[in-house]
C-alpha cells in the first residue's frame, strides 16, 4: 500500500462526534470485515458510481461513495467559451431533464444581465419544465421498481408514457433528450398550434396511466415490505445536509422553489406540495407520485392560458453577448432538486467563474447516514431512491 | 428580509471582532454579500445558523473562485520641482519650477482564493444571504475554516474546493480528492492551470493537438537505437 492510499485510508477511517455526522455502527460478534467496492459497473449504479463498503455479514458497517468516472470538468470548459456556447452542454448535466437543465442556466444569465422574458416563452417553459418532472419521476419509480426485482415490467409502462413526451420535445426542439431549446431572453423556437393540440391530448392520458401505476404499486406488498421504515431521514438532517427536492419534502419540510421564489410565472398556478411524513423510501416514492399529479394540474392551468405573442424578447443579444460585470446565483426546483447556477462577469464574451450546483451530488452527502447497519440489497434501494445521474453529479 | 447592513450590524453585535466587510454587486442582480474574518468564521457561521431571525438553517451552494495576480497599470498626476533655464536669461542660469506631469505606474496586486457560500432559510422562507472567505494567498496560506460542523451540505462541495482549486479546510473530517483520481498533482479550476502537453491522445493528431504531441515525443525517446 503506497504512502498516499495509508494516509487516506486513515484520513477516512477518522470519525468526528455531532449530530449531523453519520452514526457509528459496530460489528456484530469476531471475524473479519469484508471490504467490497461496489461498483463502478454495478448495474445499480445507474452509470459509473463506486461506494467502498464493509461489510459484516451483510450488515453495512461503513459506506464510503468515490466520485469522478465521468468528471470532464463541464465548469471550466464552460469558463474557456462563450454564455450561449455552454447552453447545449448544460443539456448533458443531467441528461434526463435536459430542458430544466437548459432553464436554470437561462435563468441565472437573465438574472446576470438584466434581462425579460415574453409572456409566451414563460409559459412554453413552464409546460416543457412539468413534461420534463413526469417522465422523471416516471422513470425513477420505474427504475426503483426494476431494483426491487420487479424486472423490466413496471420499467416500461414508465418508458411507454415517457416516449410519448420525447415525442413532444422531439418535434417542438429537434431533439428528445439533449434539447437545448432556451435561450437568453426566451426560447429558440415557437410552438405551433398542432403541437399545443397534441400537448393536450398527451397530457390528458397522463392521469390514467398514473392511476394505473398506482393501482399497481401503492399497496403491493413486497413494495411496502421492503420500503417502509427503509433509509429514514430526519428533517433537522435533511435541511442540514442541503437535500433538495422529494428527498427534502419526504421528511416532511414542504420547501420547494416554485412556491418560494416563484420564479418564471409560477405565482400564476394553482398547485400543492406534496410531503412525507417518515422520510423512508416509500415516502419518497409516494411524493414523486403526488408530483406527477400536481404537474398535470399545472400543465392543464398551462395550456389553457397561453397567450400569443413573440417567444423571444427583441431587444435580447444573441451574438457578442457581454453581460456588465457583477454575480448572479439562479435556481429552480428541477425533478432532482435545487439545481443552481452561480456566474461572475467580468465583462468579458466569456463567464469569469461557472458553477453549477448539482441536486445530485449534495443528496448523496447523507448516503452512508442512510445506508449504515442495513444489508446490501437495501443499500442497493436506498441508492436507487435518491434519484441521480452520473452526468451531473460528476460534472 | 434583513439587508445586508442590517445583517453586518447583527454580526458583529453577535460575534465581536468578526471583521464583516460588505462587498457590493454592481451587476444587476444586486446581490450584496459579505465577506467575513477567517478568525471567528465558525462562529459567525453558528450564529447565521441559530439566530431566531435570520436562521439561515440552509447550504445551498458553496464554492470557490480564484483571483489571480493582477498588475495594475494607473495613470498618476504628479507635481514635482524641475530646474529650467530662465528663458531670456544669461546661459547657465536655473530657476526651480513646479510643474504637473502624468506618470504610468505599474503594481501587483496580490491574488487570493475565495469561497462563496449562498445561505438560505427553509424555516423563514427567505435569502439569499451570500457569504465570503478569503486565504491568505494563492501559494502558501491557502487554508480556512471548514463548515462541515454547521452545515453537513459543506461536505462535498468543500471536498470539490479542495480538489479543483487547492483550498485546504481546516476541520473538515475527510478532506480528499473528490473528481479527480487522488494521484492528481495540480488544482485544475485555477486560472493558471497548464494542461500537460499527452493530456490529449489522438491517434492521428493535428493541428495544436500534433504540435504538443510532437514536443511530448521528442521527450519520451532521446536517442535512436539507445540500448548501443
Amino acid at each position: 500500500m503506497s504512502a498516499t492510499m495509508e494516509s487516506a485510508l486513515k484520513a477516512r477511517m477518522a470519525r468526528q462526534e455531532g449530530w449531523n455526522r453519520p452514526p457509528h455502527v459496530e460489528p456484530e460478534g469476531e471475524g473479519e470485515l469484508l471490504e467490497l467496492s461496489m461498483g463502478p459497473h454495478h448495474p445499480s449504479t445507474h452509470g459509473v458510481f463506486r461506494m467502498d463498503v464493509s461489510l459484516d455479514g451483510e450488515r453495512v458497517i461503513r459506506l464510503k461513495p468515490v466520485f469522478g468516472y465521468l468528471h470532464r470538468n463541464h465548469e471550466k470548459i464552460a469558463e474557456g467559451t462563450s454564455y450561449l456556447a455552454s447552453m447545449p452542454y448544460t443539456d448533458r448535466l443531467d441528461y434526463f431533464c435536459s430542458l430544466t437543465n437548459n432553464w436554470a442556466y437561462a435563468l441565472a444569465v437573465e438574472k446576470l444581465a438584466g434581462q425579460e422574458v415574453p409572456e409566451r416563452a414563460e409559459y412554453l417553459r413552464v409546460i416543457l419544465a412539468e413534461l420534463t418532472r413526469i417522465q422523471n419521476h416516471a422513470s425513477t419509480i420505474g427504475f426503483l421498481l426494476q431494483e426491487m426485482g420487479a424486472s423490466g415490467t413496471p420499467l416500461m409502462y414508465a418508458f411507454r408514457e415517457r416516449e410519448k413526451i420525447m415525442d413532444l420535445f422531439e418535434s417542438l426542439t429537434g431533439s428528445r433528450l439533449m434539447c437545448n431549446y432556451m435561450r437568453f431572453g426566451g426560447c429558440r423556437v415557437d410552438a405551433s398550434a398542432a403541437w399545443l393540440d397534441q400537448a393536450h391530448k398527451v397530457v390528458a392520458t397522463i392521469p390514467e396511466f398514473i392511476d394505473e401505476f398506482e393501482r399497481f404499486l401503492r399497496s403491493n406488498e413486497i413494495l411496502m415490505a421492503r420500503t417502509q421504515g427503509m433509509g429514514v431521514i430526519k428533517p433537522e438532517l435533511a435541511v442540514n445536509a442541503g437535500l433538495s427536492g422529494p428527498m427534502l419534502r419526504c421528511t416532511g419540510v414542504g420547501y420547494d422553489i416554485r412556491k418560494v421564489d416563484s420564479y418564471g410565472i409560477y405565482d400564476r398556478f394553482q398547485f400543492r406540495v406534496p410531503v412525507g411524513d417518515h422520510g423512508d423510501i416509500y415516502d419518497r416514492y409516494m411524493v414523486r407520485m403526488l408530483e406527477m399529479r400536481e404537474s398535470v394540474s399545472i400543465l392543464n392551468q398551462a395550456l389553457k392560458d397561453i397567450p400569443g405573442g413573440p417567444v423571444m424578447d427583441p431587444k435580447a443579444k444573441i451574438r457578442n453577448f457581454r453581460p456588465k460585470p457583477g454575480e448572479a446565483y439562479g435556481r429552480i426546483e428541477a425533478p432532482k432538486g435545487e439545481l443552481g447556477f452561480y456566474l461572475i462577469s467580468d465583462g468579458g464574451p466569456n463567464p469569469y467563474r461557472y458553477r453549477v450546483r448539482p441536486p445530485s451530488l449534495i443528496n448523496l452527502t447523507i448516503l452512508e447516514d442512510m445506508c449504515l447497519g442495513h444489508n446490501v440489497a437495501d443499500v442497493v434501494l436506498i441508492f436507487g431512491s435518491v434519484d441521480i445521474v452520473l452526468g451531473e453529479v460528476d460534472r | 428580509m434583513k439587508t445586508v447592513e442590517e445583517i453586518k450590524a447583527a454580526i458583529e453585535a453577535a460575534v465581536p471582532g468578526a471583521g464583516v466587510e460588505v462587498v457590493t454587486n454592481p451587476g444587476p442582480a444586486a446581490e450584496h454579500s459579505l465577506r467575513i474574518g477567517q478568525k471567528h468564521a465558525v462562529k459567525v457561521a453558528e450564529f447565521l445558523r441559530d439566530d431566531s431571525e435570520l436562521a439561515l438553517d440552509f447550504l445551498s451552494n458553496l464554492t470557490a473562485v480564484d483571483w489571480p495576480d493582477k498588475e495594475i497599470t494607473e495613470k498618476v498626476k504628479v507635481t514635482r520641482e524641475v530646474q529650467k533655464p530662465v528663458e531670456g536669461g544669461e546661459p547657465g542660469q536655473v530657476q526651480t519650477v513646479t510643474e504637473t506631469v502624468e506618470e504610468t505606474r505599474k503594481r501587483v496586486e496580490p491574488g487570493y482564493l475565495e469561497t462563496v457560500y449562498h445561505l438560505y432559510s427553509i424555516a423563514k422562507k427567505h435569502g439569499p444571504v451570500v457569504l465570503r472567505m478569503r486565504t491568505g494567498n494563492r501559494t502558501d496560506d491557502v487554508s480556512m475554516p471548514s463548515f462541515t460542523s454547521v452545515w453537513r451540505s459543506a461536505e462535498f462541495q468543500e471536498r470539490e474546493a479542495f480538489d479543483l482549486y487547492g483550498i485546504v479546510y481546516t476541520g473538515h473530517p475527510d478532506l480528499r480528492r473528490i473528481l479527480m483520481w487522488d494521484e492528481f498533482k495540480d488544482h485544475p479550476m485555477r486560472k493558471d492551470y497548464v494542461e500537460p502537453d499527452d493530456y490529449e491522445y489522438e491517434p492521428t493528431a493535428h493541428d495544436h493537438v500534433l504540435e504538443r504531441a510532437k514536443q511530448h515525443l521528442s521527450m519520451e525517446q532521446p536517442v535512436a537505437g539507445g540500448a548501443e
